[in-house]
């Protein structure tokens, strides 16, 4: 089976000035050269430390800016001239992370909605207004939402309208960027589990960005970890966070607080900052902070290749690093579960 | 005797915004203690008054806000009576804050080492310069930035984010505090940055023996770092208890529709538990608990008084009149 989305060599570079005075022009390596796939009703999480390209690829993949290098195969056909970029267009939506910023404050909610199906000549108005009632239900509001200003609704509300415009045109793929991070974890829980029914009833496919690793973990069937542009390290979610192959991978997951204290102290933190993505750290881009660097690392740049089925690394020492548990844990306490059981069945209950 | 007595008291703390359509109280008659030594976290979420409830313990709660009830005890001496001067001696002496967004809290045209050195006037008038500048190195050195002298001379755009927090750690802690309130101090951050500013304000705490009021929305924060641990909602405290209690034997349905919330590293859930509706706005309170219009537990009474937050357990406080939960259940079934 062919993949939904097919990136191949992707690159984003930005020239800049070094400085005010200085003309010399270096250039930003956003992206430098990253690969994946996604299938379809897949989820690919993109995962990495703030900087590091996520956003970049994102609008990459959606086409909002034009690489500097690399294809994009969509359904089997490279996007490349524009009959392919207006398929694109209708069949890969976004969900961005600021609800506030990424609504038009003017219009009302059901205009909001209703936009994406007049851009694409989508139905006539009496139908487009069926659509957008349908909608709102779909994401969990009323009919009667679509006469609202986005000021009248919570940070919460705004995402599911976003959320509701992205679905607007029944698009194949969603690219979600960031889409639960500015949100309270009791918003942010209803709108993780909306994505994921969502996704069940369309088989919708989701290239999700998120910083928090527990989340994605959640959400993603496969993940990709990126360093400095690239990708280091992908592979399924359960092999990946169970024996992470990349050194970076087990740094950014020894670095999570588990929320059991029964674990306190066992966080590790990864020493020194991300280097500049202008001037990349020659051979591995993380040896740097590697803390199993050697040699090699400073010359040579390894390449992603795959360790095990489906799981791929980006590190010379990738079969030799040491057993790996940060991410093991104990689970939810015993009594804690309990009541969680409780209060689980007591609003099943309520909901009828 | 004295030893066992908190560093800090706070009681019947209420602060409130007068506003169109009447007053708003974001902090609603919350009393705490912060125990010597040791690390008192806060959660909840976003608008709960935890900002609020450290601004008013500095007394820096912006107008049209204002304390209007309580009284904040350090050491016994009452911070809300003291005079404006005496006041300014405290902030930044005995108590210091550290905020989550350090480069609006740093000022752009000023060195690093020159906004450390100011701070460390303000308390120490007689101090010279050159003493002054030993003294700030010494303070970066002791949060652990590589090569202090020629950082001294940085400007804050020229150090990362963790560098930065750093920075106001060093600023905060210049005058040896007795305690440090830190409001979301690693929210901005990456979580490997976020793990050394952790660390730092751990180690910090055992060399000084500081107390720290941590404020945070993040459960895996306040498990890592947090002795004691206060759970808030719409302005009160509804849950308190030490944290490896409070993970082990949550009661408040708010801190079970928390901890449901949350997915987790260490296990597979299909489906987060979630917490039904939102926040309630502060100008638009439900009668009786606050929780209630979300809680799957509620009851008629619940709708109809507020509930004391009263000993559940050892050392344990809840405010719920349904809680333990499981006996709840019990009588529903
Ligand atoms: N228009 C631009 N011009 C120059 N540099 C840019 C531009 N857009 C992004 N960059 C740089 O490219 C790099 C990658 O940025 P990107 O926004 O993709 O990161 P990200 O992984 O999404 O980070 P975050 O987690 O903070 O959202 C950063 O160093 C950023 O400063
Ligand atoms: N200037 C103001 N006028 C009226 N109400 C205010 C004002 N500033 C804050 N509030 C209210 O006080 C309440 C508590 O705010 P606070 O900043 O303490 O919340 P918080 O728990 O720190 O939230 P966050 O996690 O978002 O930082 C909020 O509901 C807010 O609406
Ligand atoms: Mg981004
Ligand atoms: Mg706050």
């Amino acid at each position: 089976m062919s993949a939904l989305l097919q990136v191949e060599g992707l690159a984003k570079h930005y020239p800049v000035k070094h400085g005010v005075l200085d003309r010399a022009q270096g250039v930003v390596r956003a992206v430098d050269g990253v690969s994946f796939a996604i299938a379809r009703g897949e989820t690919l999480a993109l995962v990495g430390e703030s900087g590091c390209g996520k956003s970049t690829t994102a609008r990459l993949v959606l086409r909002l800016i034009e690489p500097t290098a690399g294809t994009i195969r969509f359904d089997g056909v490279e996007v490349s001239g524009a009959a392919e970029l207006r398929a694109l267009r209708r069949r890969v939506q976004v969900v961005f992370q600021d609800p506030y910023a990424s609504l038009n404050p003017r219009l009302r909610v059901g205009e909001a909605i209703a936009e994406p199906m007049e851009v694409h000549g989508i139905g006539d108005a009496r139908s487009r207004a069926d659509r957008v009632k349908e909608l709102l239900g779909l994401v969990g509001l009323a009919p009667f939402h679509a006469q609202r200003y986005p000021h009248e609704f919570s940070g919460g509300q705004r995402q599911r309208i976003g959320i509701a415009r992205a679905l607007a045109v029944q698009p194949e793929l969603v690219v979600c960027d960031e889409p639960v991070s500015a949100l309270d974890v009791s918003i942010q829980a209803q709108v993780v589990n909306l994505l994921k029914d969502l996704q069940g009833r369309f088989g919708l496919s989701y290239l999700f960005i998120a910083h928090d690793l527990a989340v994605v973990r959640h959400m993603a069937d496969r993940v990709a970890v990126m360093y400095l542009g690239q990708i280091v390290e992908t592979g399924p979610k359960r092999t990946l966070f169970a024996n992470p192959r990349h050194p970076y991978t087990r740094a950014l997951l020894a670095a999570i607080p588990h929320p059991d204290p029964r674990r306190r102290g066992r966080v590790q933190h990864l020493g020194g900052d991300v280097p500049s993505p202008m001037n990349p750290p020659p051979g591995c881009r993380f040896h740097t902070r590697c803390p199993y660097a050697q040699a090699i690392c400073r010359e040579q740049a390894p390449p992603l290749r795959e360790v095990a089925p489906g799981q791929a690394s980006a590190c010379h020492f990738a079969e030799d690093l040491p057993r790996f548990d940060a991410a093991v844990g104990e689970g939810i306490a015993p009594r804690a579960a309990e009541r969680l059981a409780l209060y689980a069945a007591a609003k099943a209950r309520r909901a009828g | 005797m004295r030893d066992n007595a908190p560093l800090l008291r706070i009681e019947g703390l209420r602060t409130v915004f007068r506003s169109s359509v009447g007053e708003i109280a974001a902090v609603d008659g919350v009393d705490l203690d912060v125990p010597r030594g040791r690390t008192l976290g806060i959660v909840g979420e976003s608008g709960c008054g935890k900002s609020m409830l450290s601004l008013s313990v500095m007394r820096l709660v912006p107008p049209p806000g204002r304390v209007a009830q309580g009284r904040v005890l350090l050491e016994g001496q009452d911070l809300l009576r003291l005079s404006a001067g005496a006041m300014r001696q405290v902030r930044g002496g005995k108590v210091a804050m550290i905020f989550q967004e350090p480069m609006t809290s740093l000022n752009p045209v000023h060195s690093v080492g020159a906004q450390i050195t100011e701070a460390m006037r303000a308390h120490d008038k007689s101090a010279s310069g050159a003493e002054l500048r030993d003294r700030a190195i010494e303070a970066l050195k002791r949060v652990r930035i590589p090569s202090p002298e020629s950082r001294f001379d940085d400007y804050p755009h020229q150090l990362s984010g963790g560098m930065r927090q750093r920075v106001m750690i060093a600023m905060a802690l210049a005058c040896r505090p007795q305690l440090l309130i830190a409001d979301e101090p690693t929210t901005a951050l990456d979580v490997t940055v976020q793990a050394q500013i952790l660390d730092l304000l751990r180690e910090l705490q055992d060399e000084t023996g500081m107390s720290i009021i941590l404020i945070t929305h993040d459960l895996g924060v306040i498990a890592e770092m947090a002795d004691e641990v206060a759970v808030m909602y719409a302005g009160k405290v509804v849950e308190r208890a030490t944290a490896a209690e409070l993970f082990a034997s949550p009661q408040h349905p708010y801190t079970l529709g928390l901890l449901g919330s949350i997915p987790r590293l260490d296990e597979d859930r299909e489906r987060l538990l979630a917490i039904e509706g939102a926040v309630p706005p502060p100008f638009a309170l439900p009668k009786g608990c606050r929780f209630h219009p979300r809680c799957p537990f509620a009851i008629e009474a619940c709708t109809r008084a507020q509930p004391a937050l009263e000993p559940v357990a050892d050392g344990h406080l809840a405010a719920c009149i349904r809680a333990p939960v499981e006996q709840s259940a019990e009588l529903a079934a």
